[in-house]
């Protein structure tokens, strides 16, 4: 038994998930694909977001909120045990609307939800003129926002390091440019064998691939109902401070840059960037800053989201393969701090552990 | 969208010959060029050169002008000062001139965007007055400027050349400091047949080294160490040459170590690329004629591999004879007749390469920099960073990128990319192919958001060009 | 440090760089005139203020940026007219 928990998977998720175990005094090994692969902890937005989760199942807003509350400390425990600043602001963000239409629809989910949730759920509905008074370099077309003040952003690939650091210091072996092909359940534990035929056994395995669970989930007896879904985003020159807080689409990130994003589309595995798409960023990122028109465009990518069919975390324990879990979601930084905590009370079956039935996969079942 | 057979990538030696063979063979060719002119950087500025400017430069700049005259007299069109910043697998090069993005589209493309300086990572290499040999070639013909103060360091033809150009302009350089040692001319030995077929050059060579020797310039060998002195600008150059150490006063140091392809562009595509051990860099991966792993995308000249201005306009022509193969307009006997004359020549000209590569090949100290050697220097990424991040687990370039940024300013790794390969290759004891190369992606140079967005609704047909 | 080759031919447009006059030829880059005038820092960089001028005169390097009518570009890529308006990059402020 090489280790107690083989974590497939060295992205956000899988370190997140990993330094969580360690903490709890646990043997922790990792499989990383290596950097060819599609990363999407490469390519995220950066985003601690809380408002617009969960507009149809409140036990996801709750998950949420829970992991954006923990945020604050897991940064801080990143930060001393790494040495490098997370630059994590939690000051509140917006979702811009261009249209009064548009505000008031969604200002109706979310009030929606917040019935549901007994009256706690943090948003307020900005007009254009209170949204000039906290971003004064807004647009003429922007018609208003919706506010949550438990919003924010983090520098993300940061966190990827600062995670990477943190787990190698807490003891875990990390291996990369091993892209498991593999995994066996055996009588005790499971066998996991990578690209280069190099195999491991370990008790427990966790199956936090991104992508990969595509195939390596049935291996398991997971369904792992996952698609790609492609999100293209721009990142300018470094600029003077234009805005003070983040919103889901254009925020400044902590080196000076102004990051724009991002779009969705269902093309496979696709993670090549094009003008079309780009352009569409662009026009939208100036209506709701016009000085945007004069920055220059250094870098746009494309990365894939990981997405279930409604969009939410799958959290699973393998029924025919006890000893294996299924984690994925499409927020994995958001969801850090949660995967870094809590979550750890669940994959080693603990007395506290969080209710995640919401997050299995028999929801798909028809 | 103007739509073409052809649209060449770079007006250079091998854009302009080969644009100007498809469109005399009846394609339809558009050449976007990043320069005001023609020319590319060999030739560049070349009709609109004083005769002292031609006189400093030497007759093989002057060369170049039956090309410019053959491009402007072709039936093709070309945009200069067009600025190519998106290449789609499908054709469409999107393309910005004076503040407006423009498409075009073709059949096929042929990407001609030559060669960028190696970077040279040396203490002190950032500092204001450090700068190319390439640079200086580049202010002497287009604003007839001449260096001062100035030591030309580290290896490859253009050093000599550059330095014949100063001492003919009359302000020959201060010293030149050469990090060739006799181990790198046991090397070359060993390609000395394919040496001897390029006699000429050699010739050449020799005359420049006896013209530097008139002119008494001071040549240091087997320097190593070199590091840039100065606090906020150049006060001089340090290095070890011959067992003693050596620090030369000037204001500028000249920078030097051969040219590898730009390959932005084909990067940016995702077509193959091979790890050239005797040139040490990537080369994308091209068929004889120049033909990529993208049947449709060509590439020619020092863009695939250094061969200099004559391979390129050979190259280039052998490209285009295969493009119109490949097009359906002549057969594939037909294609051989009409470049017979550029095949030959440019297995002549690429005869002599295995023996200049080896002669005058990196040494290792820019290859390996000490740790507080400044790598990307758009981020101020070091070399020993970059070794940290290895020892954290990077095994790639794209990995090691998220962690500390390097490849991530403006130049999106023009200045780094080789470097930061070189020594992940190093720390982590992969092979070059292996451990790769920057994922390079759209816009290949700054563009504004504004140019971006235009493009949203339908783009507007091109801007003037030089149509005859 | 760097001199005219032709030293008949006189400077013919004038533009200002961070408030100061510079004369330069026609055909001149920014960067060309810049430098013809003994101007050898053009910015600080934006991570740790480092003077920064100059390298490759191509278009590869990015070091001389500088801004021109509200948009920074390469100095070396672009000509030098007369009238213009020329300065660094401003500095990177508020890093939060």
């Amino acid at each position: 038994m090489e280790a107690e928990f083989a974590i497939i998977g060295g992205g956000i998720v899988g370190l997140s998930l990993a330094y969580g175990l360690l903490k709890r005094g646990k043997s922790v090994c990792i499989w990383d694909e290596g950097d060819s692969a599609f990363r999407a902890s490469r390519g995220n937005f950066g985003l601690v977001w809380v408002q617009s989760k969960g507009l149809h199942q409140p036990a996801y807003a709750q998950w949420t909120r829970a992991s954006a509350r923990a945020y604050r400390s897991f940064a801080d425990e990143i930060e001393t045990v790494s040495g490098l600043p997370l630059n994590l602001q939690q000051d509140g963000g917006y979702i811009i609307h261009m249209s009064e239409d548009s505000l008031d629809a969604d200002r109706k989910l979310y009030e929606g939800l917040r019935n549901r949730l007994g009256g706690d759920y943090p948003f307020e509905v900005m007009g254009h003129n209170a949204l000039k008074t906290e971003e004064p370099n807004i647009g003429p077309k922007v018609a208003g926002a919706l506010y949550c003040r438990e919003d924010g952003h983090v520098n993300p690939l940061r966190l990827l390091r600062g995670l990477t650091i943190a787990v190698r210091q807490l003891g875990g072996m990390v291996r990369t440019r091993h892209r498991v092909t593999d995994v066996q359940p055996q009588s005790a534990g499971f066998t996991i064998t990578d690209q280069n035929n190099t195999t491991v056994v370990a008790e427990k395995v966790v199956l936090a691939a991104g992508l990969g669970a595509m195939t390596l989930g049935p291996q398991l007896g997971f369904t792992a109902p996952i698609r790609p879904q492609q999100g293209q985003i721009i990142i300018t020159e470094k600029l003077p401070k234009l805005m003070n807080r983040p919103n889901v689409e254009v925020r400044q990130v902590d080196e000076g840059g102004i990051q724009i994003g991002a779009s969705s589309a269902e093309v496979g595995l696709n993670d090549r960037e094009d003008v079309a798409t780009v352009a569409g960023l662009a026009v939208h990122a100036v209506d709701m800053f016009p000085k945007l028109a004069r920055a220059r465009m250094l870098r746009s990518w494309a990365a894939l989201r990981i997405m279930s069919p409604d969009g939410l975390p799958i959290y699973q324990r393998s029924v025919q393969h006890p000893g294996a879990f299924f984690v994925t979601c499409h927020s994995g930084i958001t969801l850090a701090a949660a995967h870094a905590g809590v979550l750890g009370d669940w994959l080693t079956d603990s007395a506290e552990q969080p209710d995640l039935t919401a997050f299995g996969e028999d929801r798909f079942d028809v | 969208m103007t739509r073409s057979d052809l649209i060449v990538i770079g007006a250079g030696p091998a854009g302009m010959a080969a644009a100007t063979l498809a469109a005399q063979q009846g394609m339809s060719v558009l050449v976007l060029d990043e320069n005001p002119a023609p020319g590319g950087q060999i030739y560049r500025n070349l009709p609109t050169s004083t005769a002292t400017q031609r006189a400093v430069m030497g007759p093989d700049y002057a060369a170049g002008l039956p090309l410019i005259d053959g491009l402007a007299a072709a039936p093709l069109t070309v945009i200069s000062s067009a600025v190519v910043w998106d290449v789609d697998q499908d054709c469409t090069v999107t393309y910005s001139k004076d503040g407006q993005a423009y498409r075009a589209k073709a059949d096929q493309l042929l990407l001609c965007t030559g060669a960028t300086e190696r970077p040279v990572p040396l203490p002190g290499w950032t500092l204001p007055g450090v700068m190319t040999a390439g640079a200086a070639q580049i202010l002497m013909k287009t604003s007839g400027l001449l260096c001062k103060d100035a030591v030309l360091a580290g290896s490859g033809p253009l050093l000599y050349l550059v330095a014949v150009q100063m001492v003919q302009s009359g302000t020959p350089p201060k010293a030149l400091v050469e990090t060739q040692t006799p181990a790198h001319y046991r090397a070359a030995l060993r390609h000395a047949v394919g040496a001897l077929r390029g006699w000429k050059t050699l010739a050449k060579g020799a005359r420049m080294l006896r013209d530097l020797r008139r002119a008494a310039v001071p040549r240091y060998t087997a320097a190593s160490d070199l590091a840039i002195t100065g606090d906020t600008a150049t006060s001089g150059l340090q290095f070890t040459a011959q067992g003693q150490a050596h620090h030369l006063e000037c204001t500028t140091v000249l920078l030097h170590q051969g040219l590898v392809p730009n390959t932005q562009i084909t990067r940016a595509l995702r077509l193959d690329h091979r790890w050239h051990a005797g040139q040490r860099c990537f080369h994308p991966s091209v068929s004889e004629w120049g033909q990529s792993s993208h049947p449709q995308i060509y590439i020619a000249g020092d863009g695939a591999a250094i061969g200099g201005a004559r391979a390129a306009e050979h190259a280039g022509q052998c490209a285009a004879a295969d493009i119109l193969r490949s097009a359906g307009r002549i057969t594939t006997a037909q294609r051989d007749v009409l470049a017979a004359s550029a095949k030959r020549n440019l297995a002549r000209e690429r005869a002599l390469r295995p023996f200049l590569d080896a002669l005058y090949a990196p040494p290792a100290g820019i290859l390996q920099p000490p740790d507080e050697v400044i790598v990307c220097r758009c981020e101020d990424v070091t070399a020993g960073d970059i070794r940290a991040y290895a020892r954290l687990g990077c095994k790639g370039p794209s990995q090691t990128k998220a962690f500390g940024r390097a490849g991530m300013g403006p130049c999106q790794g023009r200045s780094c990319g080789l470097t930061v390969t070189e020594l992940l290759a190093q720390a982590t004891g992969q092979n070059h192919q292996d451990t790769g190369y920057f994922r390079i992606r759209a816009p290949l140079k700054p563009v504004t958001l504004g140019e971006v967005a235009a493009l949203h609704s339908p783009a507007p047909s091109q801007p003037e060009g030089q149509d005859p | 440090m760097f001199e005219r080759m032709d030293k008949g031919q006189r400077d013919s447009l004038r533009f200002t760089f961070n408030g100061a006059e510079v004369t330069g030829q026609s055909g001149d880059t920014i960067a060309a005139a810049l430098l013809a005038k003994g101007h050898r820092v053009f910015r600080q960089t934006p991570t740790t203020a480092a003077p920064r001028g100059p390298f490759c005169m191509m278009g590869s390097c990015f070091e001389c940026l500088v801004v021109v009518d509200g948009e920074t570009v390469q100095a070396c890529q672009t000509a030098a007219q007369d009238g213009l308006t020329v300065t660094s990059p401003p500095a990177i402020k508020d890093i939060p």
